[in-house]
């Protein structure tokens, strides 16, 4: 496909929330305040597991200054019923116990009440007169435990789905998944090599830099007004509705700038209770997380243990691959087990594949998205696995990749067969990188892995208005977390063929725009940004029907081109082109103002693909690895706003080091979290990292009209192995379980050397 | 208790306010003269987000009482642009694509033009130490630290 060329794709200018991004002037969810406002808290149990026996909040009523006081008595039971949300499926009766316990805590920190009080220092004093009586129970925080026999059971009523014959035992293991394809012992008996390995990571946490933060607002006919810092305003709305009993078109949700969201701002914690609160009190009620209450009850992402066997010829064609995941939900069921198993090979096109995964619950905050949710915990697996295959075969990384690589045309293990897709030019740009062709230095050493996201359309609600000037609004409902805003307005401006700078767009509040699915999934640039296009050519057929007449002619007879309708050619007759600021000065007369709608639910979107080298030294004393030089490759469709591109490419690289190499969650023999805070859970600083190298591959998405392709999620993938290879080649230690810590790492390296010396 | 009242200069204002004796610089920035520009993420010294200068040493805001503000001159991101006109750093963070949610960029505002006035000519590895006690989890540094080097060389030559 020939490169097409646009004006406005592909360029670079600043974004539209720029100057108040820089100024301090942008409001963030704890930027945001009501007259009268009270401050709400929360109060969360001690205890890793125990069953309440008991609240009074008696003491803490009478205390003056305290407005209000809800615990689950205040929330409605719910049924036992799924909803989808964000990119996960979540359980009514199980968010309404997770945003408030209620016969049981199920984790250290899980909210067992909260106050509203006028001032934050009434609000912490309430909160220690209130008295909670416990039973308290054994816990199990390890998935491994949570899944033996005789281990502490989170929930009598759970029984494993997914198994035959149904068991009748309540089990810690909500679900057993499976996808196969062809026959893998008959794949496994053809092989001539075959690599088998156990690997582990550990839970970690998004680690936006913005906690939690709401504003609500419940007035006295029944209407709730509500600020929220999140990735889906309209998830919000639909949970309050839910979880309180309220008509959805009651409940009206403004989203705040949002501090980085990554997946974990997908769903409710603290807005229930702010509403409930502001109902009782009769007061607008303001709750912000500490950065502590972050660490400990807003949802991590899984850790896991992941087995993979590899079999594959003598010339590096895989054969067969098996995988078994049981991935950590937290304290519900709900893990990212789906995709974790999907993804798992997607990268190749492999004849027999058989994937198993586990979704266990165990006594951890229920976890939540997080960028690729579940992609780079089999990656670190499978991607590990296929390194180790490449030394055994004395095979160059890429070249067993480029072998086995999915084309358009492969059949995925899950289902689908892949459509137009770039990993074979992805493979081949990393390959021919600068950073590929150079040569390692001394004390340094090279690894290379791969990365799958399939993307995410869903539904869109677009409009875009012209004014009396013909400058342009373009209205969306997905927050922005990235630049997303920058990325439509090109798209309104190419497709209209106007100045970018003439368009501004806006995110409208739940109840100024139809519905929208979260801005996650790599979604909003791709899905949204077609609801957007849609609605300017709904626009412009609008535009193109006053200027027809305006002439006197058939509107068939009428382009649209630069920003102006023309006649469709000589035949229709000669008339001067009118400009979009002409048609629009002269609306009243023509029929009054132009506008444009589009709503979707959008398919089609292409999966994206990432390959990563890195360059590191390994410390043998200290075990500290040092990063000299990182390249993120990747097939971005087309870059919409190139820098918006490669900084998602950056920030997943960096998150997927951090992973590699430092997060984790530890926990003490009690089930209390150790390291909730940012001195103690290190995320990288700029000390640790170079600059992050950056190729956009551009393989159009063929069904979008600007090719584009969802990029934010593939990134965080490939990293985690990418780092385990390279220490692998560097140290001749192959590491299997996360992070690559220094502890961990001079342990292995340690357990390594006297067999290393007795050689 | 009774509350303290406290004079001091913010971004070049006079300033007075009544605060408690617990309470942090950040709080009273925020909650009370609606400067909401510094940033809470951590609370505890950790992360940047409420990076001002204190008669022009870098501090962070949640680790300062602001009692502690009397009699001296506290900038934040809010007194940085000079009228209409942005700052070098402010400007070269949006060509730059240098923030994506933003959250953390009046925070390495503030600390990279503390670092540019304490430091004129500052390497790459200065750059990153200076910065390092600012947390991003969006950007991975690299567009940052690219602002932050290019703007040290604008400034350096037109000061030539
Ligand atoms: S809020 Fe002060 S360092 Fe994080
Ligand atoms: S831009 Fe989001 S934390 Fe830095």
């Amino acid at each position: 496909m020939s490169k097409q060329t646009y004006k406005w794709i592909g360029t670079r200018p600043d974004r539209p929330d720029g100057a108040d991004k820089v100024t301090g002037r942008a409001r963030f969810g704890a930027d945001f305040n009501m007259p009268g406002q009270l401050v709400g808290k929360v109060l969360r149990s001690p205890h890793a597991h125990a069953r309440i026996r008991s609240i009074d909040t008696s003491a803490a009523e009478a205390l003056p200054g305290v407005k209000a006081v809800v615990t689950s008595k205040d929330f409605p039971e719910q049924a036992n019923l799924i909803v989808p949300t964000g990119e996960m499926q979540v359980n009514l009766r199980d968010v309404t116990r997770n945003v408030m316990a209620r016969e049981k805590v199920l984790y250290e920190s899980h909210a067992v009440a909260a106050v509203a009080a006028t001032t934050d220092a009434i609000a912490s004093a309430a909160l220690a007169l209130i008295k909670v009586e416990y039973d308290v129970l054994p816990h199990v925080i390890d998935v491994t435990e949570a899944m033996q026999e005789g281990a502490p059971i989170l929930h009598d009523h759970l029984i494993t789905d997914g198994v035959e014959p149904r068991p009748t035992k309540a089990s810690n293991i909500a679900k057993r998944i499976d996808n196969a394809k062809g026959d893998i012992d008959a794949g496994f008996a053809e092989a001539e090599v075959v690599i088998e390995r156990s690997y582990t990571t550990q839970p970690v946490h998004q680690g936006y830099i913005e906690p939690h933060a709401t504003l609500a607002s419940a007035s006295e006919d029944g209407q709730i007004q509500l600020w929220s810092t999140t990735q889906g305003h309209f998830q919000v709305r639909g949970f309050c509705s839910r979880l309180l009993n309220i008509e959805l078109s009651q409940i009206r949700v403004t989203p705040t700038e949002i501090g980085g969201g990554f997946g974990g701002k997908t769903v409710v914690y603290l807005e229930p209770l702010a509403v409930r609160l502001s109902q009782k009190s009769g007061k607008p009620v303001k709750m912000v997380m500490s950065r502590d209450e972050v660490f400990r009850a807003s949802g991590p992402a899984p850790g896991a243990t992941v087995r993979v066997k590899i079999g594959a010829k003598r010339d590096g064609r895989i054969v067969a691959a098996d995988c078994t995941i049981a991935m950590q939900a937290g304290a519900f069921p709900g893990s990212p087990i789906g995709p974790a198993c999907w993804t798992s090979f997607a990268c190749y096109d492999i004849a027999n594949v058989r994937v198993v995964g586990y979704d266990v619950v165990s006594n951890r905050p229920k976890v939540a998205a997080y960028r690729a949710p579940g992609a780079p915990i089999s990656a670190w697996g499978v991607e590990s696995t296929l390194d180790i295959l490449a030394q055994e075969l004395r095979m160059d990384p890429i070249d067993l990749r480029l072998k086995n690589a999915a084309k358009k045309g492969t059949k995925t293990s899950y289902g689908p067969t892949f459509d137009t897709i770039g990993f074979v030019e992805t493979l081949e740009a990393a390959k021919s990188s600068a950073h590929y062709r150079s040569k390692v230095k001394p004390g340094m050493a090279r690894g290379v892995a791969a990365g799958f996201w399939f993307n995410v359309g869903a539904d869109s609600s677009a409009a875009a208005h012209v004014a009396e000037d013909g400058t342009v609004t373009i209205i969306s409902g997905n927050p922005d977390i990235g630049g997303s805003r920058a990325s439509l307005a090109l798209m309104a401006a190419e497709e209209l063929g106007i100045d970018y700078d003439k368009v501004r767009p806006v995110i409208a509040d739940t109840s100024s725009i139809g519905f929208n699915f979260v801005t996650g999934g790599s979604r909003v640039t791709f899905a949204t940004g077609l609801a957007v296009v849609n609605s300017v050519r709904d626009m412009v057929r609008e535009l193109k029907g006053r200027a027809a007449k305006t002439w006197g002619v058939d509107v068939e007879g009428v382009i649209w081109e630069n920003g102006q309708a023309k006649p469709a050619g000589s035949n229709v007759g000669v008339f001067e082109p009118l400009t979009l600021a002409q048609l629009a000065a002269t609306a009243g007369k023509t029929g009054g103002p132009i506008n444009g709608h589009a709503q979707l639910n959008v398919q089609g979107a292409g999966p994206g693909f990432g390959v990563h080298i890195v360059d590191l030294a390994v410390d043998q004393e200290t075990a500290i690895v040092t990063i000299d030089r990182y390249t993120a490759v990747q097939d971005v469709g087309t870059a919409i706003h190139p820098s918006y591109v490669e900084g998602q490419l950056q920030g997943g690289a960096v998150q997927g080091i951090g992973w590699a190499l430092n997060e984790e969650y530890i926990y003490n023999a009690k089930g209390k979290l150790e390291n909730a805070g940012f001195l103690d859970y290190r995320i990288p600083v700029a000390s640790d990292l170079p600059m992050i190298e950056t190729i956009l591959v551009e393989v159009p998405n063929p069904t979008h009209p600007y090719g584009v392709r969802g990029v934010g999620e593939v990134p965080i993938v490939p990293p985690l192995a990418t780092m385990g290879n390279a220490i692998a080649r560097a140290t001749g230690v192959r590491m299997t379980d996360l992070p690559m810590s220094p502890p961990r790492l001079s342990a292995a390296l340690d357990a390594a050397m006297p067999r290393a010396a007795a050689e | 208790m009774a509350k303290l009242h406290v004079s001091t200069t913010i971004n070049g204002e006079p300033a007075e306010f009544l605060c408690d004796v617990s309470q942090t610089i950040l709080d009273v920035l925020r909650d009370q003269l609606g400067l909401t520009g510094t940033k809470e993420g951590c609370g505890s010294g950790d992360c940047g987000a409420c990076s001002i200068t204190l008669d022009d040493r870098l501090i962070c805001g949640c680790l300062m009482l602001a009692a502690e503000a009397e009699g001296r001159r506290i900038e934040t991101i809010e007194g940085m642009a000079k009228g209409d006109r942005l700052h070098a750093l402010q400007k070269k963070f949006i060509e730059f694509a240098a923030l994506q949610c933003g959250i953390c960029t009046p925070g390495f505002l503030v600390a990279s033009r503390a670092l540019l006035a304490h430091n004129p000519d500052p390497s790459e590895t200065e750059i990153r130490y200076w910065l390092a006690g600012n947390l991003c989890r969006c950007t991975g540094y690299d567009k940052i630290v690219r602002a932050v080097m290019e703007v040290a060389r604008d400034m350096r030559e037109t000061t030539r």
